[in-house]
C-alpha cells in the first residue's frame, strides 16, 4: 500500500512539475544569461561612425581571458536647444548598424554582450553619465578616435584618466595597422 | 505644412461655400500677412473686429473671444490656431479660446502649422534645427471632425515664396536661408501626409470600436496607410538586437515602432534585468520608439489587446527559449499571435549575432 502511494505521489510530482512547466508563461523563467554571474565588465565606448580594430579586438582578447562581458557604448550628444530625452534620429542612423556590426564580432568569438547608449550634452558627458549609472570594471578606447565626428578628444581621455576609478586602457593604433570597423562590416543585412 | 501653403486660403474658400449653402458665417480672426489674394478672398465674409489689448507700452490686437460668443454665428473662421494671446485675454493660448467658442455652440475652422503640434516639435526641431516655440497639444487635433491636409510640393512652395507670394520682398533671403529648405519643407511635408495619415487611421479606429453598420464595413477594409510595428521584448541583452533591427524595419516602412514587454504580475526583477531594462529604455528613447509595459500572466491576451489598441500592423518577436515539460505541447505564441490577430504579420527575427565573419576581409 505504502508503496503504490509513493508511486501515486512520485507520478503526482512529475506530472505538478510538467504542469507547472505547461502553465507557467516563458518569461516566468528566469531568462538566459549571456554570461558567467560575476563576469567582469569590460566598457567599449565610441561616438563616431568607426572604432578602431585594434581597440576591439583587445576588449575582445581580455574578455576572454578575464571571463567578462563586453559592452559597447554608443555616446549620443543632445544639442543644447533640444531637451536631453529627445530621440535622435539621424545619430541612431549612424550608431546603431555599427553597434550591431561590433555585437556581431564580439559574439562570433562566443563572448557575451551587452550594449549601452550614453546620452548627454557631448560624448563625455554622456560617457559620464553612463559611468554614473552603472559600473565598469575596465574600459577601453581607442586614442584615435576623432571629435569631429562624436568621438572622444584627447582632452576627453585625459578627463578618463584623471576622474574615472576604473582601469582604463587607451590604445594608439599602430601606424602600421589603422584599420577600423564600421558600419560596413555588418554580417547580412540590418 | 508651412507659412504660404495655402491654409488661410481654404479656410475663407470653405467659408464661402458653407455661406452659400446658407450658413451663418464670421470671421473671428484673419491673418492675411499682407498677402493681396488672401485680403480680397476674405471679401464678402462678415468680419468680427479684433480688440485693443495694452500689454505695457504696446497696444496688441487680439481676436476678441466675447464678440465672437454674443454674435454666435453658426460658423467662425478663425486663423492662426497655435496663437500665443497677449497677457490681459482670457486664456493665453488661441486654441483655448477655440475651446470656449466651441462650447458655444458655434463651429469652427482653423489652421495650422504641422510644427506646431506639441508631439511633432523635438522631431521636427533635430530635422530643421528650428525650434518652433509655439506649440498646442496633439490633443486639440483629436478633438477635430475633419483634418484637411494642405499639400504642396517644396518646389512649388519655394517658387511661391521667391514670386513674394508668401512674404514681403525684404524677408525672402531670410526665409529662403533658414526655414525653407527643400530638405526641411520635404521633411515637413512627410511629417504633416503621416500626421494626417495617423489621425484619419485613428478616427476609423474609434469609430470602429462604436459598431454601426458603416463602421463594419470599415473594419474590413484593410488599412488605407501607415504601418505600426510592435516589437515584444523581455529585459535581457539580447532584446536590443531585436529593437534595433524592429527600428531599422521601421526606418524601411516609415512606420511607428512601440516595444512591448509583458511583466508577469508580481514579478521581482534581479539587478541584471534592472540594468538591461533601463538599457532597452535608453535605446528606445534615442531610437523614439515607444515602450509599453502591460502586467500579465497571459502573455498573448495582453499583446493581442495593445496591437488592437494601437492599431499595429507588425508584431517582431525573437527567437523563443526551447520549450520544457508540458509546455512543449503549448501552442507556440507566434501561431496564437496569428490566430487571434488576423491580418497582422508575424515575424520572428534571427539572431544573427553569432554568424560568422570569417569571410569578411
Amino acid at each position: 500500500m505504502s508503496v503504490f502511494v509513493v508511486v501515486i505521489a512520485a507520478a503526482a510530482g512529475v506530472l505538478l512539475g510538467l504542469a507547472a512547466g505547461y502553465w507557467l508563461p516563458p518569461h516566468g523563467r528566469a531568462p538566459a544569461r549571456e554570461g558567467a554571474q560575476a563576469a567582469r565588465r569590460i566598457l567599449l565606448p565610441f561616438g563616431g561612425e568607426a572604432i578602431s580594430r585594434r581597440s576591439l579586438e583587445a576588449a575582445v582578447r581580455l574578455a576572454k581571458a578575464e571571463n567578462a562581458v563586453i559592452m559597447p557604448a554608443f555616446l549620443t550628444h543632445v544639442p543644447m536647444n533640444l531637451p536631453l530625452e529627445t530621440p535622435l534620429p539621424v545619430q541612431a542612423a549612424r550608431g546603431m548598424p555599427l553597434l550591431e556590426a561590433i555585437e556581431q564580432r564580439v559574439s562570433s568569438q562566443g563572448i557575451p554582450v551587452d550594449s549601452r547608449i550614453g546620452r548627454g550634452r557631448s560624448p563625455r558627458d554622456a560617457l559620464r553619465k553612463l559611468l554614473d549609472e552603472e559600473h565598469f570594471d575596465r574600459i577601453i578606447v581607442s586614442a584615435d578616435e576623432d571629435p569631429r565626428t562624436g568621438g572622444l578628444g584627447y582632452a576627453d581621455l585625459r578627463w578618463l584618466l584623471e576622474r574615472v576609478p576604473a582601469e582604463i586602457l587607451i590604445l594608439r593604433p599602430a601606424p602600421e595597422d589603422t584599420r577600423r570597423i564600421s558600419a560596413d562590416a555588418l554580417s547580412g543585412h540590418f | 505644412m508651412a507659412a504660404g501653403v495655402g491654409k488661410t486660403f481654404r479656410m475663407l474658400l470653405d467659408g464661402h461655400a458653407e455661406q452659400e449653402a446658407g450658413i451663418d458665417v464670421a470671421i473671428g480672426l484673419l491673418e492675411t500677412h499682407g498677402r493681396a489674394e488672401t485680403a480680397r478672398l476674405a471679401e464678402g465674409l462678415p468680419i468680427i473686429p479684433r480688440r485693443r489689448v495694452r500689454y505695457r507700452d504696446t497696444v496688441l490686437e487680439e481676436m476678441d473671444l466675447p464678440a465672437i460668443l454674443s454674435r454666435a454665428p453658426d460658423l467662425c473662421l478663425i486663423d492662426e490656431l497655435a496663437h500665443t494671446n497677449a497677457p490681459g485675454t482670457e486664456h493665453p493660448k488661441r486654441y483655448e479660446d477655440i475651446e470656449d467658442v466651441l462650447a458655444g455652440g458655434i463651429d469652427v475652422i482653423s489652421t495650422v502649422n504641422v510644427q506646431h503640434l506639441e508631439s511633432l516639435n523635438d522631431h521636427i526641431t533635430e530635422l530643421s534645427g528650428i525650434r518652433v516655440r509655439e506649440t498646442i497639444p496633439d490633443a486639440i487635433i483629436g478633438q477635430a471632425d475633419e483634418v484637411v491636409l494642405i499639400d504642396v510640393t517644396p518646389e512649388a512652395l519655394l517658387t511661391r515664396l521667391r514670386a513674394g507670394k508668401i512674404y514681403p520682398t525684404e524677408r525672402i533671403d531670410a526665409a529662403l536661408n533658414n526655414f525653407f529648405r527643400v530638405e526641411n519643407l520635404a521633411a515637413l511635408r512627410e511629417v504633416a501626409l503621416r500626421q494626417v495619415a495617423e489621425e484619419v487611421g485613428a478616427k476609423r479606429l474609434t469609430t470602429e470600436l462604436v459598431g454601426s453598420r458603416e463602421e463594419s464595413v470599415a473594419a474590413d477594409a484593410p488599412l488605407a496607410v501607415g504601418e505600426r510595428l510592435l516589437a515584444l521584448i523581455e529585459p535581457y541583452p539580447g532584446a536590443q538586437r531585436l529593437i534595433r533591427r524592429a527600428w531599422r524595419s521601421s526606418q524601411r516602412l516609415g512606420a511607428e515602432l512601440d516595444l512591448l514587454w509583458v511583466r508577469p504580475p508580481g514579478r521581482a526583477l534581479s539587478e541584471d534585468e534592472e540594468r538591461s531594462l533601463s538599457a532597452l529604455r535608453q535605446l528606445a528613447s534615442v531610437l523614439g520608439a515607444r515602450m509599453l509595459e502591460e502586467e500579465s500572466d497571459d502573455a498573448a491576451a495582453a499583446i493581442v489587446d495593445v496591437a488592437l489598441k494601437r492599431g499595429t500592423t507588425y508584431i517582431l518577436i525573437g527567437r523563443s527559449r526551447p520549450a520544457r515539460g508540458l509546455a512543449r505541447l503549448r501552442v507556440p505564441l507566434p501561431q496564437r499571435l496569428m490566430q487571434r490577430l488576423p491580418g497582422v504579420d508575424v515575424r520572428i527575427v534571427a539572431d544573427r549575432s553569432g554568424r560568422s565573419n570569417s569571410e569578411r576581409p
